[in-house]
């Protein structure tokens, strides 16, 4: 695959050179086009995947359907095109896809050097342990000489690398091609720890025999926040996008749902009347309408809402909210207010 | 005196050589070493085949329409395979996102195209015009009762139009060459009614707006068809499947001119994906292989370091980076608003790429004819591509099934990397499918449902292949 890495290399070269020439107007070409195209990751859990009936489901797409219903007010005017990672930078600067939003790490190379633009935190995610429960380890400390499986080429190994060499323990590596084989592998009990991303680790417990035997560690070794992201160059365009995230993390602060957000109209709080465009047009600086906020909840909900819906108790994943919990519930959901 | 001599009756056969038995010796147990190696491959056979039986089907749960069906925890015994996960999803894997009220455009495409190449495939069933007729007729009428009328009108001329083109140049053969005016009139008249007749047919069909314009290029495309050599209906209907379909195909999928709404290949996806991106590649390469073989052996040299050129340098990429190529550099060259459908890229990327190989699979075949056979069609006069057409390439081709089947057989299989530029073939939306919140787990199921229907398709083509080898003798003895 060393052809692949040159291509790689070769792509982002021409692309930085062209990055420059990138065009403005994001917005009037998705006008005229009629929907928001997104490349998404296609196949991870609670993130985007088709559902039994073709329908997209996912925090990554509910995010495009809140941007679509900011613009068009109608969260169906979406398009969903699977992309690989290596690919979705010229994809963007092609103009082929207008969001990125394929639950890709925020990091700095990706920010400066490849000339994405990330416009916030959807998810905070980072990596994690799975152990039996047998074990009776309650830290992820207590895990000097475990075997540990894990999937190759990722950040996930060097993470773990680094983890273990800080706190100066020992570990065996047992690596996989696929995550899949992996969670076979530790099912068995060939190794003792499985580790990825903490949102992976919940939807491979749920495939595992005997899911209630096995336990999540606490600690956390990396830091993954996941967001969504646009092409440089277009500021109208990615402050659209960033402002659909503030919108919809400063809608549950407010307290606004799908369920009232009618109701909420008629509020007396200068923050909800500002937010639901009902006192000043804040939308017209974005060049959207007055109503963009209340579009975006009445069509898609709340952070609260598509986070429990995709990803929260009730589903298979069955995340809990920690970090992901707003600033002032002890996480670190957070954004400037409308104003 | 004579005895008269009454020979004895012949002894039985030892029992090692005779029924069952004698088989079983004789196969099986031939030698101590033969023995171990059955005993072996029994153990094997009786370890390995029953628990993929009790789980593929005994074990397995067919019913229900919910995950609940299959559910470890409500289950006693969760060991078999959970089919309903396919159940519930197969549209998607057909279809892809194909929407919903179209689908049936995919139907008659597959439906027409079975219909169509099945008397192809095994012409000796269809030896009778009296059949040909008859199996005609039936195949409209299947198409009117699971479509429609309009459907069937079309229908209509695809399966009778080559009865009719057949007569016409059996009965009227125009003088080839004596040529001129007199050779032309009569062509040209009857190319100008068969354009009015398909106009007619076509506006009936589509509406006003592309009939003309496919009345005229289809007027056109017949001209030189008339003065061909007489043709039987049988190979109408070859030609008629390798130029009349793929346009049926292309405006029935993508709609839009046909009064039917336009679907984008953004929506395609799952088998029929699969089936599109394999076809075509193989109609289109093989073409595109003969002549890049051609070139080859030339003797003109920049056509020769051209064809040499093009071969050696496809040859020496993968197939991925052809498409990684195709699907993310490609558009960076272009102008910002030339935009060239994705699907066509990867199409065009595969096409060449397996061109090349098949290329160098009918150079060898080329190789392997005997020098007398170009000298004695240079004796007789032939021109290039008589002497390429009627003599070389017709024992080459038969010389090289064997190796072209196995090219058509890794293209069909190859088809699942459209997946790394995005594109969900039967095996993308297989994994996609395995991250379905509501159906974690089934990851089995997903990758042995797309692995029997590959090994459906490719198990066919190898055994239609083995049928065209033996109907033409090929053999090296």
């Amino acid at each position: 695959m060393n052809v692949i890495r040159w291509m790689v290399v070769l792509t982002v070269v021409i692309a930085l050179g062209m990055a420059g020439s990138a065009y403005a107007g994001t917005l009037d070409a998705v006008k005229q086009k009629g929907y928001v195209n997104a490349g998404v990751s296609g196949k991870v859990v609670g993130f985007s995947a088709p559902d039994a009936k073709g329908v997209w489901a996912g925090i990554d797409v509910d995010f495009v359907r809140a941007v679509a219903a900011a613009i068009f007010d109608d969260p169906a005017k979406t398009r969903f095109t699977p992309v690989a990672f290596k690919e979705s930078f010229t994809a963007l600067q092609s103009g082929e896809i207008d969001i990125l939003a394929r639950n890709t790490t925020w990091t700095f190379q990706r920010d400066t050097k490849l000339g994405l633009e990330f416009v916030g935190t959807l998810f905070y995610d980072g990596q994690g342990f799975l152990v039996h429960k047998k074990l009776g380890v309650k830290s992820a400390l207590e895990l000097n000489g475990a075997s540990v499986c894990t999937q190759s080429g990722t950040t996930t190994e060097l993470n773990l690398s680094d983890y273990f060499a800080v706190n100066g323990m020992k570990y065996k590596p047992v690596v996989y091609e696929s995550a899949d084989e992996a969670t076979v592998i530790y099912d068995t009990g060939r190794c003792d720890v499985y580790t990825t991303d903490a949102s992976a680790l919940a939807a491979r417990r749920t495939v595992l025999t005997k899911p209630q035997d096995h336990v999540i560690l606490p600690e956390i070794i990396s830091k993954e926040p996941l967001g969504p992201a646009v092409r440089q160059g277009d500021q109208q365009w990615s402050d659209i996008v960033r402002w659909t995230l503030f919108a919809l993390i400063n809608a549950e602060e407010l307290g606004i749902t799908s369920q009232n957000v009618d109701k909420m109209k008629k509020s007396t709080n200068p923050s909800v009347k500002r937010f639901l465009g009902v006192g000043g047009d804040y939308g017209q600086h974005l060049g959207l309408t007055a109503d963009w906020a209340y579009r975006i909840i009445k069509h898609v909900g709340n952070y609260g809402e598509v986070f429990d819906r995709n990803v929260g108790p009730d589903t298979a994943l069955g995340l809990e909210r920690g970090v992901n919990a707003l600033w002032d519930q002890g996480g670190l959901m957070y954004a400037p207010p409308i104003r | 005196m004579t005895a008269k001599w009454t020979p004895k009756p012949s002894l039985p056969p030892p029992a090692l050589e005779k029924g069952i038995g004698g088989w079983i010796y004789k196969n099986l147990f031939s030698s101590p070493g033969n023995a171990v190696l059955t005993l072996l491959g029994a153990a094997l056979l009786l370890w390995a085949v029953p628990p993929v039986v009790r789980w593929a089907l005994l074990d397995a749960n067919w019913i229900g329409q919910s995950r609940s069906a299959c559910d470890p925890l409500s289950a006693d015994a969760p060991t078999g395979a959970c089919w309903v996960f396919i159940k519930v999803r197969l549209g998607l894997f057909v279809y892809g996102f194909y929407p919903d009220p179209e689908r049936w455009r995919v139907n008659i495409i597959f439906v027409v195209g079975a219909l169509a190449l099945w008397p192809l495939l095994a012409p000796t069933l269809f030896k009778h015009s009296r059949v040909q007729v008859v199996y005609s007729i039936a195949a409209v009428a299947v198409v009117l009762i699971l479509f429609g009328a309009k459907p069937a009108g079309a229908a209509l001329g695809f399966f009778g139009l080559p009865f009719l083109l057949a007569r016409i140049s059996l009965k009227k053969r125009l003088p080839t060459e004596a040529g001129g005016i007199k050779g032309i009139a009569p062509g040209a008249g009857l190319a100008l009614l068969g354009a009015l007749a398909v106009y007619g047919g076509l506006r009936w069909l589509l509406g006003p707006a592309p009939s003309g314009a496919i009345a005229t290029l289809a007027a056109l495309l017949c001209l030189p068809l008339i003065f061909a050599k007489p043709l039987s209906v049988m190979l109408w209907r070859g030609i008629f499947l390798f130029t009349v379909y793929p346009l049926f195909v292309f405006f029935m999928l993508v709609g839009g001119v046909l009064g039917l709404p336009h679907v984008e290949t953004h929506y395609w996806g799952g088998l029929f994906l699969t089936l599109v991106v394999a076809g075509s590649g193989m109609v289109t390469a093989l073409p595109i292989g003969i002549l890049l073989a051609l070139g080859r052996r030339s003797e003109m040299p920049v056509i020769k370091t051209l064809c040499v050129s093009f071969i050696e340098f496809v040859r020496g990429v993968p197939l991925v980076s052809v498409l990684f190529m195709a699907s993310v550099m490609f558009p960076l060259f272009l102008p910002e608003d030339v935009n060239v459908d994705k699907l066509l890229r990867a199409l065009v990327g595969i096409t060449f790429f397996y061109a090349a190989y098949m290329a160098e699979v009918i150079r060898g075949g080329l190789q392997a004819i005997p020098k007398g056979q170009y000298e004695a069609a240079q004796a007789l006069g032939w021109s290039y591509w008589k002497m390429m057409g009627l003599i070389i390439l017709p024992q080459t081709l038969r010389l090289v099934i064997p190796g072209l089947a196995n090219n058509f057989l890794s293209l069909l299989k190859d088809t699942t990397l459209v997946a790394v530029i995005g594109l969900l073939d039967l095996l993308g939306i297989a994994k996609a499918a395995m991250a379905d919140v509501e159906w974690l787990g089934f990851t089995k199921e997903a990758y042995v449902f797309a692995a029997a229907v590959f090994w459906t398709f490719c198990f066919g083509l190898s055994r239609y292949s083995v049928h065209l080898e033996k109907k033409y003798h090929v053999r090296y003895r």
